[in-house]
């Protein structure tokens, strides 16, 4: 059979309908990425590692069986190599499936290789690699964002349906917003984090980044679920995002937070959220008017809590167990050769600032007070779900940046995730999808938030949304 | 703020090597993130809890049952150097 471009032109969803319908053989569906990765990866350099012979579960029966997924190199699949794009890691070999993995394969989904992305998820470029940089495909002077940087970049450029990252202050949401796709972060807890391996324990969750909403159902609906391997992991009884897709939305109160139109914020990326606010507006949303107040907090007490928690969970790569050893006379000395080698310049940094904030003499005024202020925040927006079901804002000050522009400049670096970061210190669900584009083509997201659990509301909203817009059918021309 | 003297001590805390020129360099941009955190003293937070867990009330428990995982030959070839089921590291002292 000969196949036209029409698949990059198909949610996953509708691919894999083909499939069952028997219009189409998955191995074609397998080769037809997989060969379109070979031809154009070298362009934006997502990927890290790419499998030509995926592992099938023949009794796979999700309405997305048959279909590639591409999987950020922090979550761990058995027998392959996983390195959170850090040399400590370089020639470590999963020995278990993360349990997202396991679901993914279970369900009949094939893991078609590892996407690149800041290492250890420190950053919000993908420059922070040990390997390379990852372009965006929209323009590849500019960054395609980061953590997920690779996930976010593979999406847009239609080299796999879709994809998963992680998230620990805006690593899928704003690649996404960069990239043009959509990116979800679930309610913290709903998706195991067993087999994720760990930046901030209490921020960190998987999320699937896609071109449309029926997909991102459709995945949720795979990974999410409670994980007896991870204690944080927590029960819906019962799920089915796909109950979402539905396009009436009116009645649905959504709030406007003032702190998030300030000064800083791009004036196109503003318009944009402009008519992103009218477009709800006539579908028969209530539009609000809200406060949340201690969002200028948000960053400082992200970068105290996240650094504090990385410190710790960065303790382990000591070149003893696994991952890059400095063979030196005395153990002292491997430690300190191995984490000098093995860390790159951001790695360090995140560790020294948390171990710093968790000192004596220190531990009281940053990291204990952080965790204060982030009651604080979380306060503020159990104060505003008490008057709407979802807050809107823009994921991003800016549209994607230049490569080079910021990485110098860590505090102007970390000053970017101001939008994303509250969701994660708050534990509350927040997706990007595209709204927009600047004058020189560059995508634009704009982010809805909901209460804890409430992941369906913006499945619904956003459904609702790329049912009468068209930016998330654009594909990047490279 | 944070000196060339605090850097070289956590740089011992966290076990990570560090030249003097490294040292001087992070003193600068780490003070200078320092700098911006000091914003949380604007509030008070005196009377407000911690957030350390979202959603958990008790304590997760299950029972104490071996599950054999049968890992063992995989985790050690991870390891740079081992000998049978040891994994081989210089001396201690």
């Amino acid at each position: 059979m000969s196949y036209n471009l029409n698949f990059i032109n198909l949610n996953g969803f509708e691919i894999a309908k083909k499939i069952k319908e028997n219009l189409i053989n998955p191995s074609d569906i397998y080769n037809f990425f997989y060969e379109r990765i070979k031809k154009l990866d070298n362009k934006i350099n997502s990927f890290i590692e790419i499998y030509k012979e995926p592992e099938e579960d023949p009794n796979g029966d999700s309405p997305l069986k048959g279909l590639p997924i591409a999987i950020k190199d922090n979550i761990c699949i058995k027998g392959k190599k996983i390195t959170c794009a850090s040399k400590i890691l370089s020639n470590h070999i999963a020995v278990y499936d993360a349990t997202v993995i396991e679901k993914l394969k279970r369900a009949g989904l094939k893991i078609i290789g590892t996407t690149n992305m800041d290492e250890f998820a420190f950053g919000s470029s993908t420059e922070n690699s040990c390997y390379f940089t990852t372009k965006n495909p929209w323009n590849i002077k500019k960054v395609s964002g980061g953590s997920s940087g690779g996930s976010a970049a593979a999406v847009a450029l239609r080299l796999v349906p879709f994809a998963l990252g992680s998230d620990t202050g805006g690593s899928i949401r704003q690649p996404a917003s960069f990239c043009g796709v959509v990116g979800f972060k679930p309610t913290y807890g709903l998706v195991s984090r067993y087999g994720l391996i760990a930046f901030a324990s209490s921020l960190d969750q998987i999320g699937p980044i896609t071109t449309n909403f029926v997909d991102c159902a459709y995945l949720l609906n795979i990974i999410a679920g409670k994980d007896e391997n991870d204690s944080t992991s927590c029960c819906l009884e019962k799920f089915d995002f796909t109950r979402y897709l539905n396009e009436d939305i009116k009645g649905i109160k959504i709030g406007i937070p003032e702190e998030y139109f300030k000064e800083g914020l791009n004036k196109e990326v503003k318009e944009s959220l402009e008519e992103t606010i009218e477009i709800f507006r006539k579908k028969g949303a209530i539009i609000l008017n809200i406060k949340l107040p201690h969002t200028e907090y948000a960053v400082a007490t992200y970068y105290i809590l996240s650094s504090s928690e990385a410190s710790s969970n960065l303790a382990r790569y000591d070149g003893i167990k696994y991952g890059f050893r400095k063979e030196e006379d005395s153990l002292s000395k491997l430690y300190t050769s191995t984490r000098r080698d093995g860390f790159g310049l951001e790695a360090k940094r995140r560790i020294f600032l948390g171990t710093f904030s968790l000192s004596s003499g220190y531990y009281d005024a940053y990291y204990l007070r952080a965790l204060k202020v982030r009651t604080l925040i979380r306060r503020d927006f159990e104060n505003a779900f008490e008057e709407v079901d979802a807050i809107l804002t823009p994921t991003s000050p800016t549209p994607a940046f230049d490569i080079g522009e910021k990485i110098n400049d860590p505090l102007s670096m970390y000053l970017s995730d101001i939008y994303t970061i509250p969701a994660n210190l708050a534990g509350l669900p927040a997706v990007s999808f595209p709204c927009g584009f600047t004058k020189d083509n560059l995508p634009i997201g704009a982010q809805l938030i909901a209460k804890e659990f409430c992941d369906g509301i913006l499945i619904h909203l956003g459904f609702s949304y790329q049912f009468n817009t068209d930016y998330h059918k654009k594909i990047p021309e490279l | 703020m944070v000196d060339k003297k605090i850097v070289e001590y956590i740089a011992n805390l966290s076990k990570i090597e560090i030249t003097e020129e490294e040292a001087n360099f992070l003193s600068i941009q780490i003070s200078k993130i320092l700098d911006y955190i000091d914003k949380l003293k604007e509030l008070n937070v005196q009377d407000i809890k911690p957030l350390r867990h979202f959603y958990l009330k008790n304590n997760v428990f299950r029972d104490d049952v071996v599950k054999n995982s049968n890992l063992k030959k995989e985790i050690l070839e991870n390891s740079p150097k081992f000998l049978d089921n040891l994994f081989k590291i210089p001396n201690v002292l």
